[in-house]
């Protein structure tokens, strides 16, 4: 009988791995807010679905994303192959929100508080995802701004303890001040890609990485 | 926290040994944290916390922002990766190097001026 239960589990176990194997890995775009990661995720949406529906609003404003969102099935061809992820844009991650910053962008004080309390929803959401529901992660950093900052080095780290692949991009690299070489300095090790989902520069290499990485 | 006494003009430290912090869990020590934090006190922890309570602490903060009360913390710990440094079978067997010198305080009280591989600057400023 034990014999039997064991054969089961076994078969059990084996089962589920090769499902979840055919199953697309869930891929979160992370980062501190602004960095460009509804933009990238729209970027990767656009060209690589049939409708190349966007993933949601892009926005100078901070906390435009308050949800998670994520786009299923996402073929990406590679050298004659295919690797299909989910990916999942996710809420800028901080550790303060305070109203009165959306006030200079000409928003109500309603407006304002309103928006604050749905991106501290949104960032506890972003964090919960990252613990339990993401396969691997793509994290954006604005190239033009200084990476050496506390959200960065702790949110590398929570990826790095959880065994989760990441690939770093260094965005917005057709701004001026863009430094890429200042994010390889701040994460060595890691390999940095530069990028701008904006423009669409870099693209083609970011998807190569993204069939090493993730495929 | 132990009685403190009476406040005076000034800005509260706590400095929390590892020690004191070694026979909490994971929500305790968030919880020390958080409410030494919203009293407008600057918590320095000996040891820091794990990954795992760092993303903890940070879903829990979220949770209690509350527009003109409290706006979140601001948290600082030198940029080294010290989980990427340890083996798989380290972090596996639970070895993993964590203890870092961590700052916590209000986000409306301090504010990082200049952080690097090595140095920490912050001013602090009354509520």
């Amino acid at each position: 009988m034990g014999l039997l239960t064991d054969l089961k589990s076994s078969i059990s176990r084996a089962a589920s791995v090769l499902f979840a194997e055919n199953e697309p890995k869930r891929i979160g775009i992370y980062g501190p807010p602004n960095a460009g990661k509804t933009t990238l995720a729209n970027r990767i949406a656009r060209d690589w679905t049939e409708h190349g529906d966007a993933v949601g609003p892009e926005s100078h404003v901070p906390h435009e994303t308050r949800r998670a969102r994520r786009k299923e099935n996402v073929e990406i061809e590679r050298n004659g192959s295919t690797v299909t992820i989910d990916i999942v844009d996710t809420p800028g991650v901080t550790t303060k929100v305070d109203y009165t910053e959306f006030l200079e962008h000409d928003m109500e004080k309603e407006d304002a508080v309103r928006r604050s309390r749905e991106a501290t929803e949104g960032v506890a959401e972003a964090m919960h995802w990252l613990r339990e529901d993401v396969d691997g992660v793509i994290y954006v950093l604005d190239s033009a701004n200084d990476p050496f900052t506390q959200v960065n080095t702790m949110l590398i780290g929570i990826i790095e303890s959880q065994d989760l692949p990441v690939l770093i991009l260094a965005n917005k690299i057709d701004l001026e001040d863009s430094s890429v070489q200042r994010i390889r300095n701040a994460f060595p090790q890691h390999e940095t890609t530069p990028v701008s989902a904006l423009e669409g520069d870099n693209m083609d290499e970011v998807y190569d990485k993204i069939a090493e990485y993730f495929g | 926290m132990a009685e403190v006494k009476e406040p005076r003009d000034g800005v509260q430290i706590d400095l929390i040994s590892g020690q004191r912090m070694e026979g909490l869990t994971s929500m305790e020590k968030i919880r020390m944290i958080l409410d030494g934090v919203r009293e407008g006190n600057i918590v320095i922890l000996e040891e820091g916390l794990s990954p795992d309570e760092e993303s903890r602490l940070i879903e829990v903060t979220m949770t209690e922002i509350s527009p003109d009360e409290f706006t979140g913390l601001e948290i600082e710990t030198y940029p080294r990766s010290e989980t990427a440094d340890a083996s798989f079978l380290d972090r596996l067997m639970g070895k993993q190097q964590t203890q870092k010198l961590t700052v916590i305080g209000p986000a409306n009280q301090i504010e990082t001026l200049h952080k690097d591989e090595n140095l920490i600057q912050t001013l602090v400023s009354r509520r």
